[in-house]
């Protein structure tokens, strides 16, 4: 639980993303990324990244929180590209070749097509995420998308014991080497171990439901929110905003004749 | 009592002819129970464990669930009408304090119930405020949750259930697992909410002298699931005494004269066993939460690690029990309990470690590995390669020894409290080991177990054994106190 809370809190702020609903930037991260994947070239990909770097320089993120924040990206990325260089589906001249793998014009315009797009989907995705705390994500799906409150708050309880479960984790680890099973074995190891995890599982959460239904929760009375979860403007900024940049990127893929749908 | 304008009306509980069987057993837990509970009375419930107290509780609380659950029989109200038909007039308080936290931040974990009744959101923020300030919580309302203290976490809790306006507090053990700060903490917010607001209460709790003089009631439920007495505190606690006491009840100054005492006589400083210069411990790495430690372990006596919560006792007590690596220093054994091995006790094998030094943990659950109590305590023996016959001797004395016989064939998940501490503390013991490490051995533990557990460690450490043990528990300190290591807590939290 810590890890996401506390990277949440620990994020720098944003201008203008902080003040959108997390639903919102759910909603714009699948609106942006969803026609990304549906062609293979690089010039959507490309045109897509440069407004992205250029939005999210504007609303403040600076070159080294975007790799403190983003280098699992940053380093996905060029793997993937490197892989789709060496193995991907060769065409035109080819330069260099070794066993299976083989560098050839058409491999070389897909590696990149692919590196560009890990950074153009992944990026937004963990920029856009940053500050997005679980509680005010849960107010949003519950309140703005109207999913049943019982199941978003029932997660979010729950997800807090994820915490609980690793120091429990922890704990048998050191345990098992204290009764002198630590040595061979780690298979059953294992077994055991996860055995424990889930009966201390079962039990923590039958507490918390018990503790939780004390206190109203899952009666039939309609519920009140403490915290409002609204929407305003700046949430239908950022829909467009999204909406904008895969138009353009499709649009700029098409003109530049590279667009390259997945399906063809 | 200032009844506030604020202030709930008090409830009245009316139990009349009530029975419940759990669903899996075929004897019911509780039977004929007949009770009338005046408004604003404040009702301390007893009796052994497993007679169905809780079980009481959480049925007055209206969260025991459905058909699936069990079956109750007779009439159970809060003010006239079914508990569940009146969420919101009780709150109750429940035993651990990680597993009743709800949401991440102080203000919406104590919001949560208003949400649930529906309240407005204007009148939920106001009652949150109101609340954390009557339980004495001192702390920013986005406070994370987490980041509380045992006693902390109680008291949020009990804020919880104040904000739902209740005019019955329910607390189930609320200080069970609490260290004596914690103990103290609670029981003032409990005090101080009653008498503002003059609220019903009944507490579960076996240490009576926690509770004893804010009640004006005495409950005992029986082992047969009946009413066993009921009245006035000091008459219903002086005549039932001797049964109160057999039901491992903790009675005040009930320890008897039975109880073993620590050794106060000046001994010669035996040779340490274990010994650390200049350890500094942590669970990770970066996070140091004691260094410049210089700690011996003499042989033959019995050290106990004591202060407040957070100060990195356990910590402590893993590193010097060869689990954790120490952060800076050593911590180095003696030749005699090296017996040959080299290096120390961080890099010998599991099974080397096994004869030298033993470690029970504060969670029995988390060093269980089998799924039979005489399994359990086979693991050492055979990791050790000892033979059937030497096997099977040493288990059968320690079945007999800690009252394990009859349930040597149950799953230790399924035990009692009491019962899964004798089995953790067996299982170590039938390596024999030179060294015994317990963190919180009594935490919890009725008055029976309390005392079998004192006697066999004072019987151990009288003919030898080392003994370690982290603790909050002034009798057991009283007990085993021999030497004593008390830890306070460092600002010293990591350089990065």
């Amino acid at each position: 639980m810590s890890a996401v809370a506390s990277g949440a809190v620990d994020a720098p702020r944003l201008r203008f993303i902080d003040r959108v609903n997390p639903v919102t930037k759910l909603a714009a991260a699948m609106l942006l990324t969803a026609p990304l994947l549906l062609t293979v070239d690089w010039v959507s990909a490309a045109t897509a990244l440069v407004i992205e770097l250029v939005l999210f320089m504007a609303a403040g993120v600076r070159p080294r929180m975007l790799v403190r924040r983003a280098w699992p990206i940053l380093i996905a990325a060029p793997i993937a590209g490197i892989s789709m260089l060496l193995y991907g589906r060769p065409s035109g001249e080819e330069y260099w070749s070794f066993w299976l793998a083989r560098i050839t014009d058409g491999s070389i315009e897909l590696a990149i097509a692919v590196t560009v797009r890990v950074l153009a989907v992944g990026l937004p995705a963990v920029l856009l995420f940053m500050r997005v705390d679980p509680t005010e994500l849960a107010d949003g799906l519950a309140q703005v998308w109207r999913l049943p409150s019982r199941f978003v708050l029932g997660a979010l309880a729950g997800a807090r014991l994820v915490g609980l479960f690793i120091e429990d984790w922890h704990a048998m680890a050191l345990s098992r080497r204290a009764r002198g099973i630590g040595d061979t074995g780690v298979v059953r190891r294992f077994a055991t171990m996860a055995f424990a995890l889930l009966v201390l599982a079962i039990r923590r959460g039958s507490k918390l439901a018990t503790a939780m239904e004390a206190r109203g929760f899952g009666s039939d009375r309609p519920r009140t929110w403490a915290r409002a979860s609204t929407i305003g403007w700046s949430d239908w900024v950022l829909i467009a905003i999204a909406f904008a940049i895969a138009v353009a990127a499709i649009g700029a893929a098409i003109a530049a004749g590279t667009f390259h749908p997945v399906w063809s | 009592m200032a009844n506030t304008a604020s202030s709930p009306t008090p409830a009245a509980v009316d139990v009349r002819g009530w029975g419940w069987r759990h669903a899996s057993r075929l004897r019911p837990a509780l039977e004929g129970i007949d009770l009338r509970i005046e408004p604003g009375e404040r009702v301390l419930l007893l009796g052994p464990s497993g007679a169905g107290k809780s079980t009481l509780l959480h049925a007055m609380a209206g969260v025991h669930g459905g058909d699936d659950e069990g079956e109750a029989v007779g009439e159970l109200l809060v003010d006239g009408a079914e508990p569940a038909r009146v969420r919101g007039r009780s709150g109750l308080v429940l035993q651990d304090p990680d597993s009743q936290v709800i949401l991440a931040r102080v203000g919406d974990d104590v919001a949560f119930g208003c949400e649930n009744l529906g309240v407005p959101r204007d009148e939920i923020w106001r009652r949150v405020r109101e609340s954390l300030d009557e339980v004495g919580l001192d702390v920013a309302i986005d406070h994370p949750s987490s980041a509380l203290s045992g006693g902390q976490k109680q008291r949020l809790a009990l804020a919880g259930a104040l904000a739902m306006r209740p005019g019955l507090l329910l607390l189930d053990e609320p200080t069970a697992n609490l260290d004596p700060d914690g103990v103290r903490e609670v029981r003032a917010a409990v005090e101080r909410v009653l008498d503002r607001h003059g609220s019903t209460l009944v507490v579960v709790e076996h240490r009576v002298e926690v509770w004893a003089d804010l009640v004006d009631r005495v409950v005992v439920l029986g082992l047969d699931g009946r009413l066993m007495a009921d009245g006035p505190p000091d008459v219903v606690l002086s005549r039932q005494r001797a049964a109160l006491l057999a039901a491992g009840v903790w009675v005040p100054g009930g320890l008897g004269p039975t109880a073993p005492r620590r050794r106060v006589a000046v001994d010669e400083p035996t040779e340490p066993l274990l010994t650390a210069n200049g350890l500094a411990v942590g669970r990770r790495p970066r996070d140091i939460v004691q260094r410049g430690l210089d700690v011996e372990l003499p042989r033959g006596t019995s050290t106990v690690l004591t202060g407040p919560n957070g100060a990195g006792k356990s910590t402590l007590a893993l590193t010097l029990g060869g689990l954790l690596r120490p952060l800076d220093g050593r911590v180095e054994a003696s030749a005699s309990l090296s017996a040959g091995l080299r290096g120390d006790p961080i890099g010998w094998r599991s099974r080397d470690l096994l004869t030298r030094i033993g470690t029970v943990f504060q969670e029995p659950e988390h060093q269980f590995v089998t799924s039979s109590v005489r399994a359990e305590l086979e693991v050492a023996p055979r990791a050790l390669r000892l033979g059937d016959r030497e096997t099977a001797a040493r288990v059968e004395d320690l079945l007999a020894r800690l009252r394990l016989d009859r349930i040597a064939l149950a799953n230790p998940f399924t035990l009692s409290g009491g019962e899964k501490r004798r089995l953790s503390v067996a299982a170590v013991l039938a390596a024999r080991p030179s060294v015994l490490v317990l963190d919180e051995p009594t935490f919890g533990q009725d008055r029976i177990t309390w005392l079998e557990l004192t006697a066999l460690l004072r019987e151990l450490v009288d003919e030898g054994l080392t003994l370690l043990s982290v603790t909050h528990d002034a009798a057991y300190i009283a007990a085993l106190g021999d030497r004593g290591i008390r830890l306070e807590p460092t600002n010293t939290r990591a350089f990065a």
